[in-house]
C-alpha cells in the first residue's frame, strides 16, 4: 500500500511536470514566431506586427486562429494516413526531446524532493540523438504522402541533409563526452557547475555542434527542404490549415528545444554564472535558487533563440552542393580532428 | 580599348584566402550589420495615428469655391475646361434668375459641372486658368470607389460647404494650404 502511495504521487508529479513543460514550450514557440517577425522587421528597418494588442502581442494568437479556421484540404491523390501522420510526427518528435533536459535543480514541494527533469535517463544524449533524427520522418512522410514532385524533392533533400549533419554532430559530441565521461544531462550540468562551462574546453566542438543544430532545425542557411523560391515551400506545399500550422510550429518548438540542449551541454544549463549555488541555496532557500537557476537557463535559451533568428535574417541559403560540401568535406574532418585532439589531451592529463 | 570613364574596375579572380574560405568572419561581419540595423531609426510611419504633412504645393481633390456670403464663384466661362490637358472637365452654363442672387455671384453660373477623376492628372492648370478663384485643388486625396461612374464628381460633390450656414466644414474643406502659401 505504501509503495502504491509513493508511486501515485510520483506519477502525479511527473504528469504535472510533463504538462507544464509541454505547455511552456508551446507558449515559448508561439512567442518565438512573434519575436522572429519583430526582429526580422527591425533588422530590415521595419516595425513588425504592431496592430493586434499592445505592441502586437496578440499576433501569435491571431495567426493560430487564422490557421485553425482555414479550410483543410487533403489532396485526392495523396496517401491519406501518411498525410495526417506527417505533421503529427513532426510535432511529437519536436516535443519528445524535452523529456531529458534538466530544467532546473531539485526543488522541495511539501517535503518531497522533486526533480525538474522528466526522466533522468543515463543515456540522455543518445536519447536526444535518436529522437532528433526521427524528426526528419515528419518531413519525409509528409513530402512523400503529398504526391507532389516539389514536396518529394524537399523530403529527399531534408533526409540527406540531416544524415550528413548528424555525423558531424555526433562526432563533436563524442569529444564532449570524453571530457564529461557521462551521457546523463543532469550530471553534465552538475560537472559544469563546479568545473566551468564546457564551451571553455570545447570551443570548436561547440561551433560544429551549433552549425549542425541549425541544419537539424532546418533553419536558414540550411532551410533547403522548404526553399520557397526553388521548391515552392517544399514538403509542406500541399498542406493547409492547422496541419501546415503544426509543421511551422514544430520548427519553432525544435528551435526552443535545441537551444535548451545547446545551453545544457555547453553553457552550464541551469548554472547561474559566477554564483555558488550551494551557498545561495543555504541563504535564500532551495526553491528560490531553483527559480533563479531556471531563469538563468531560460535566458541562455532566449539568447540562442535570438541567435537562430539573427542568423536567419543575415545569411542567404546555401546551394545544395555547398551544403553537402560543408557537411562532408569540412565539418566531419574538423569534428574528427577535434575528437582526436581531445582524446590525446584527455589521455595526456590522466597519465 | 579605351574606357569611357576612369571608373572601370578590372575583375579580380584570385583564389580566396584562408580567412575568406573560413566564411565565419564574413558571417560575423554580416551579423554585425543586421544587429546595427536593429537599432536604427525606422522608415515606417504609423499611418492612421501619424500622418505625413502635405507639402504646401500639394494638389489634391478639386473644390468649387464660394465667396464670404456663400455664393458660388464659378461663372461657367469654360477656361478651366480649355486649360485641362486631360479633358477631364465638362460644364453647362445657365443664366441666373432674378431671385437667385444669394446663390450665384454673377449673372451666369454652372448648372452642371463635372470632373472625371480618372482622367484628371491633378496638374492644377484649371486652378491657374480660373479668373474667378472658383476652382482650386485641396489637401485631400480622391478616395477609392467601386465603379467608374463613382469617379465622375458632380457639382454637389465638388462644391465647398456654405461658409454662412456651415462655417466649420467650410474651413476644413478650405484647409491650411492658402494660409501656408501666404506665410511663405
Amino acid at each position: 500500500m505504501e509503495m502504491l502511495a509513493i508511486d501515485l504521487s510520483l506519477g502525479l508529479e511527473k504528469l504535472l511536470l510533463i504538462g507544464g513543460i509541454i505547455s511552456f514550450s508551446l507558449l515559448v514557440a508561439m512567442y518565438t514566431t512573434y519575436g522572429e517577425r519583430k526582429i526580422a522587421a527591425w533588422m530590415q528597418d521595419r516595425r513588425g506586427p504592431n496592430r493586434a494588442g499592445p505592441f502586437g502581442l496578440l499576433q501569435p494568437a491571431a495567426d493560430g486562429l487564422k490557421l485553425f479556421f482555414k479550410e483543410e484540404i487533403i489532396p485526392l491523390t495523396s496517401n491519406r494516413m501518411l498525410f495526417v501522420l506527417g505533421p503529427a510526427l513532426a510535432m511529437i518528435t519536436a516535443m519528445l526531446t524535452s523529456a531529458v533536459i534538466p530544467w532546473g535543480p531539485t526543488i522541495e514541494v511539501f517535503g518531497r524532493q522533486v526533480s525538474l527533469q522528466i526522466a533522468d535517463v543515463n543515456i540522455g544524449i543518445l536519447y536526444i540523438f535518436g529522437v532528433v533524427s526521427m524528426g526528419v520522418y515528419g518531413i519525409m512522410i509528409g513530402g512523400w504522402a503529398s504526391n507532389n514532385k516539389f514536396s518529394l524533392m524537399a523530403a529527399v533533400r531534408g533526409a540527406s541533409q540531416i544524415i550528413s549533419y548528424e555525423l558531424a554532430m555526433g562526432l563533436s559530441l563524442i569529444a564532449l563526452l570524453m571530457l564529461t565521461g557521462t551521457l546523463s544531462l543532469k550530471s553534465i550540468v552538475a560537472q559544469q557547475m563546479t568545473g566551468g562551462w564546457n564551451i571553455i574546453y570545447q570551443p570548436l566542438g561547440f561551433l560544429i555542434f551549433l552549425i549542425c543544430v541549425f541544419a537539424e532545425c532546418n533553419r536558414t542557411p540550411f532551410d533547403l527542404p522548404e526553399a520557397e523560391n526553388e521548391l515552392n515551400f517544399g514538403y509542406h506545399q500541399e498542406y493547409s490549415s492547422m496541419k501546415l500550422g503544426l509543421y511551422l510550429f514544430a520548427e519553432y518548438v525544435n528551435m526552443f528545444i535545441s537551444s535548451a540542449v545547446v545551453a545544457t551541454l555547453f553553457f552550464g544549463g541551469y548554472d547561474i554564472p559566477f554564483v555558488d549555488e550551494a551557498s545561495l541555496a543555504a541563504n535564500i532557500g532551495v526553491n528560490a535558487t531553483a527559480a533563479l537557476g531556471f531563469a538563468a537557463l531560460f535566458s541562455k535559451i532566449l539568447f540562442f533563440l535570438f541567435l537562430f533568428i539573427w542568423v536567419r535574417w543575415t545569411i542567404p541559403r546555401f546551394r545544395y552542393d555547398q551544403l553537402m560540401d560543408l557537411g562532408w568535406k569540412k565539418l566531419i574532418p574538423l569534428a574528427l580532428a577535434n575528437m582526436l585532439i581531445t582524446a590525446v589531451v584527455v589521455l595526456w592529463l590522466n597519465k | 580599348m579605351a574606357t569611357l570613364t576612369n571608373r572601370a574596375k578590372v575583375l579580380e579572380q584570385k583564389p580566396m584566402s584562408f580567412m575568406e574560405r573560413l566564411y565565419l568572419p564574413a558571417i560575423l561581419k554580416g551579423m554585425g550589420i543586421t544587429l546595427k540595423h536593429m537599432f536604427q531609426k525606422k522608415a515606417t510611419i504609423h499611418y492612421p495615428e501619424e500622418k505625413r504633412p502635405f507639402s504646401p504645393v500639394f494638389r489634391g481633390l478639386h473644390v468649387l469655391n464660394r465667396d464670404e456670403e456663400g455664393r458660388e464663384n464659378c461663372t461657367a466661362c469654360g477656361l478651366c475646361a480649355v486649360a485641362c490637358p486631360a479633358e477631364a472637365i465638362t460644364m453647362e452654363a445657365a443664366e441666373r434668375l432674378p431671385n437667385e442672387e444669394h446663390l450665384y455671384r454673377e449673372e451666369k453660373y454652372a448648372a452642371k459641372y463635372e470632373i472625371n477623376m480618372l482622367r484628371c492628372i491633378f496638374c492644377g492648370l484649371c486652378e491657374e486658368a480660373c479668373p474667378k478663384d472658383a476652382i482650386y485643388l485641396s489637401e485631400t486625396f480622391a478616395p477609392s470607389n467601386f465603379t467608374r461612374k463613382g469617379f465622375i464628381y458632380s457639382k454637389d460633390e465638388l462644391l465647398i460647404p456654405n461658409p454662412v450656414t456651415n462655417k466649420e466644414s467650410f474651413e476644413a474643406a478650405k484647409g491650411q494650404r492658402e494660409q501656408q502659401l501666404k506665410n511663405k
